[in-house]
């Protein structure tokens, strides 16, 4: 009998390979007679440029060619597109300024590659990079957000450097509501602007092969496939089927790895130029100033309530930066991610969200870690914790009386909730909190000096964006589904292979467990191959805490296949029919019988036809699945965070946090609880640490790990995390995604304890020390 | 850029590599050695990805000049352990899922083993402050700090430490 797996904390097959130092990232791979290429980069954020001069450049040692943003666009480039249609209020379509791949007219922010150098060696390219000499006629950048309208109109076709002006949800009702409530609770607020920092930066090794026109990219990819898409039908590199895309092992993601940036683009070009394979690393500058950033929303909103608390609407103005260019998905993440999650947990009648999307010069700003989602949870978290205070109930009170408590539920700004049950995960966290301790521990802090605060965020997230119809009405670009096959070998090994991709996540296991579970093998039997377009078909990666959800149901559904089809064989083999045929554990067994034949034997008589029958089926046993979701899947939860803060330097202290996640089904609850882990740090980072700054002129003040504060082991407590599970109801695992949620629900709960612990209504992130004792001293309660 | 010859002792072998004047250790390691389990994640000494033992401590490779490795015993991620026997820090990363991606784990078990060495990893915050230098954006650290406790356990120095 095999083990049964789903729901155990399998050790990760991939480790082996990372903990040796075997694992192989794009910068590990080399291929004989590689150049390599670094970027010329615009040393200002806004101008036009009058002339690039290569000339001495080309001529120093170990240089091979230098190639410019003219040249590309010379030679019929297409420019970099971004893939969600959003329109604004009027039905217009958003305005999108042409991105080019490399500069040749104009740059719009600092750092926006001007032109490549291809060099014998990496010193040779980033010394010649030197000696090129771009002149630029520079002008005013524009900088900030809440000003844009009245700034330098930076492109012909955007007037008041606005994108889109979109809404969604009922404006009349809610307002109406407004106007009528006992209380209105306000609040204004900036969500901080976040540079993504995998800890691998950004690489592409290009391969022209001059004999056969083809062009293999290995890079740092979250979607290999949706690389070689763009790069076929938008910048017309070369003919998909001419294209292969490699993502061997990528050092993390968390979004930024999704898009089709300049740089992997150019170096592609150059390769099929030159004829040579050329590789590119990024530097960690060049990651700070050219991977899209995330976040940066300016918000302003109300929430109205009746006598007893109860929510009656709510309504959010925000605009949202965009930086100089819409990247690749950066329309959908202030709107579809971002206004539909506005009804959180709470069943709020009437809501009515407009955002804006601003360009400005700076870095695009595009999905990271929870992508729209943060942003509306840290809003409306932060919002009902003021809201309580305002209205005399605890924080757990006013959340419990607004809770949706019967699904499916149809909220006001276009989502249906399919299952969830948000007492319990708030009623499970605040016992491993013992939140009724609290005034206790506080008490006692306060003996040594102390403030300490108590702060909760209930979240939710929607993950699987689907179904494929429903977001392309909405403006999507692509399909949303997933692929999946299973190869299963003569000898009853399984080679799976899928769509979705791992950058840290676990797939090797996960889906491992997955089809081992459904064909009752050892998971030691199930290989998984991902990251491919030369051996899978088209996939559409791993983004929004998708894999498991959409990836995992295709497999599911392949899986099905595989047991149908064997159930045929055995029938035949054992001379019953196939509804007589049971399939568990490994076994097909004739039904009222003691006949069986495994799963292995199945497997070697599909290949070995002797006894077959070849007239109704063919040999062979290998299934693919194409799944298309229905509906989102909806992740929920409930954090509590408590912190102890110094008065006197402000500094802020995490002494518990609290993580109960309702994720679905678990395959493996320990690559779950690190997912968890994962995104609260970069939550609780957001909250107390990260900040991206750019002075007025557009230089970006926070250009490396010196200026930029990333979360270090000493900056974070140990998490305290448990589940909750309410299946999801619509796709064959039950699964909902767990990728991005502590992202998404810890920083409102970070601020939440802070402003309980000094007393002060607002605070905006990141909570420096400086910021906090500030505040301590402009308001806090003593 | 002129070339230098290095010798110094690799994981256990001596070497004598030719490289550019300028090269930083870390670059003589993956491009000229191939060594590419040591990894490069920044370019201001910050991140603690390349992290390699050096004389029997740890040392950001990426800020040691390869000239300067001259004559010393290096240890790279690639010396410690193999897949048939781990080095234990090795075996309690993977046990206690204290990697993701793992392009931040090498230099945190190089980081770890030193720390242990050093009996600087008797507890929590010890641990927490020890890995200081290393970023990881995939776990959060948590499982890290557990990895290191459990291999100080393994190592036999957290009984020394504490008696
Ligand atoms: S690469 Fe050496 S510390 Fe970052
Ligand atoms: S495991 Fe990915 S950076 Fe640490």
């Amino acid at each position: 009998m095999t083990e049964q797996t789903i729901g155990q904390s399998v050790l990760r097959k991939e480790d082996m390979r990372f903990i040796t130092g075997k694992g192989q990232y794009t910068d590990d791979i080399n291929i004989r007679g590689q150049a390599y290429g670094y970027f010329v980069r615009s040393t200002v954020a806004r101008a036009g440029i009058v002339n690039v001069d290569v000339s001495e450049a080309e001529n120093a040692p170990g240089v091979i060619a230098v190639l410019t943003g003219r040249q590309l666009a010379d030679d019929g480039l297409g420019t970099l597109p971004c893939g969600w249609l959003v329109l604004s209020k009027d039905g217009s379509g958003m305005k999108q300024p042409p991105h080019p791949v490399m500069a040749a007219d104009a740059v719009n922010y600092a750092g926006e590659p001007v032109a490549i150098v291809v060099g014998e060696s990496f010193q040779a390219a980033k010394d010649a990079a030197e000696l090129v000499v771009v002149d630029y006629d520079e002008k005013s950048a524009v900088v900030d957000l809440a000003t844009v309208q009245d700034a330098d109109q930076l492109y012909d076709e955007v007037p008041g450097n606005i994108s889109y002006d979109w809404e969604l949800g009922d404006k009349d009702a809610t307002f109406t509501a407004i106007d009528n409530a006992h209380h209105v609770t306000r609040l204004t607020l900036h969500n901080n602007r976040l540079i993504p920092n995998a800890v691998e930066p950004r690489a592409a090794v290009a391969d022209f092969n001059p004999a056969t026109e083809e062009l293999t990219l290995y890079t740092t990819s979250q979607n290999p496939h949706v690389v070689r898409l763009i790069f076929t039908a938008f910048v017309g590199l070369a003919p998909e089927h001419k294209l292969r895309v490699v993502a061997p092992d990528v050092g993390g993601g968390f979004g930024s790895k999704i898009f089709v940036y300049s740089e992997e683009t150019a170096v592609s070009w150059a390769s099929r130029r030159l004829g040579i394979p050329i590789k590119w690393t990024a530097e960690r500058s060049e990651s700070f100033l050219a991977d899209a950033h995330g976040r940066d929303h300016l918000t302003e909103a109300a929430l109205a309530m009746d006598e007893e608390g109860n929510f009656l609407g709510l309504y959010v103005k925000t605009r949202a930066n965009m930086g100089a260019y819409l990247s690749t998905f950066a329309s959908s993440v202030p709107t579809y991610l971002y206004g539909t999650l506005l009804a959180g947990q709470y069943k709020t009648p009437s809501i009515y969200v407009e955002v804006e999307a601003a360009f400005t010069n700076t870095a695009p700003v595009d999905a990271y870690r929870g992508a729209g989602r943060p942003e509306a949870s840290y809003l409306l978290e932060r919002l009902v914790e003021i809201a309580a205070g305002e209205m005399n109930l605890s924080p757990a009170e006013i959340r419990r009386r607004n809770f949706i408590t019967e699904f499916p539920y149809q909220t006001p700004v276009a989502l249906e909730y399919d299952t969830g049950d948000y007492n319990a995960s708030l009623t499970r966290a605040l016992e491993m909190a013992d939140w009724d301790g609290f005034a206790n521990r506080k008490a006692e802090a306060e003996l040594r000096g102390k403030k300490r605060g108590i702060g909760i965020s209930c979240y939710i997230e929607a993950c699987g964006i689907a179904p494929s119809q429903v977001a392309g009405a909405l403006g999507a670009g692509v399909g949303l589904w997933e692929s999946g096959e299973i190869r299963v070998n003569p000898t009853g090994s399984v080679t799976v292979l899928t769509g979705s991709h791992s950058h840290g996540q676990g797939h090797e296991t996960t889906f491992a467990q997955l089809v081992s579970s459904r064909l009752g093998i050892p998971v030691e039997d199930v290989e998984v191959v991902h990251g491919d377009t030369g051996k899978l078909d088209f996939g559409m990666g791993t983004y929004g805490s998708r894999s498991l959800a959409v990836g995992g149901s295709a497999l599911s559904r392949a899986a099905d296949k595989i047991v149908t089809k064997g159930r045929k064989i055995a029938a035949h083999l054992m001379e019953s029919t196939e509804d007589d045929i049971d399939f568990d554990d490994g076994e097909f067994r004739v039904r009222d019988s003691n006949l069986s034949k495994t799963f292995q034997e199945i497997a070697f008589a599909a290949y070995v036809p002797h006894n077959y029958p070849l007239d109704e089926l063919e040999p062979g046993l290998a299934e693919k699945a194409f799944y298309d979701p229905g509906n989102f899947t909806f992740p929920s939860g409930a954090y509590v965070c408590e912190v102890e803060i110094d008065p006197d330097t402000g500094e802020t202290e995490i002494v518990k946090f609290t993580a109960v996640d309702d994720f679905g089904n678990v395959i493996n609850p320990m690559i779950v609880a690190g997912q968890v882990h994962g995104g609260l740090a970069q939550g609780i980072g957001q909250a107390l640490l990260e900040n991206c700054v750019y002075d007025d002129t557009g230089q970006l003040l926070t250009g490396s790990y010196m200026d930029y504060c990333m979360p270090r082991a000493d900056d974070l407590p140990d998490f305290d995390v448990d589940t909750t599970v309410t299946p999801c109801t619509h796709n064959p695992i039950g699964a909902k995604g767990c990728g991005e949620a502590g992202a998404i629900g810890s920083p409102p709960a970070v601020i939440n304890a802070i402003t309980n612990a000094i007393g002060v209504r607002e605070l905006d992130m990141p909570a420096t020390p400086e910021r906090v004792w500030r505040a301590i001293q402009e308001g806090g309660r003593s | 850029m002129a070339n230098i010859s290095v010798n110094l002792i690799v994981n256990g072998k001596a070497v004598t590599q030719e490289c550019p004047a300028n090269s930083t250790l870390v670059d003589l390691l993956r491009d000229q050695l191939q060594l590419t389990g040591t990894h490069v994640g920044c370019d201001t000494s910050q991140c603690g990805s390349c992290t390699v033992h050096f004389n029997g401590r740890a040392v950001k490779a990426c800020t040691v000049l390869a000239g300067q490795a001259e004559g010393a015993d290096v240890v790279t991620i690639e010396g410690i352990g193999s897949r048939e026997s781990l080095h234990p820090m090795q075996s309690a990363f993977r046990e206690c899922h204290g990697l993701q991606c793992g392009f931040c784990t090498p230099g945190m078990i190089m980081a770890g083993i030193d720390l242990v060495n050093r009996g600087d990893a008797s507890d929590e915050a010890s641990i927490r402050s020890g890995l200081e230098g290393n970023i990881c954006r995939c776990t959060g650290y948590h499982n890290i700090v557990k990895a290191v406790a459990s291999a100080a356990v393994e190592m036999g120095v957290k009984e020394e430490a504490e008696g």
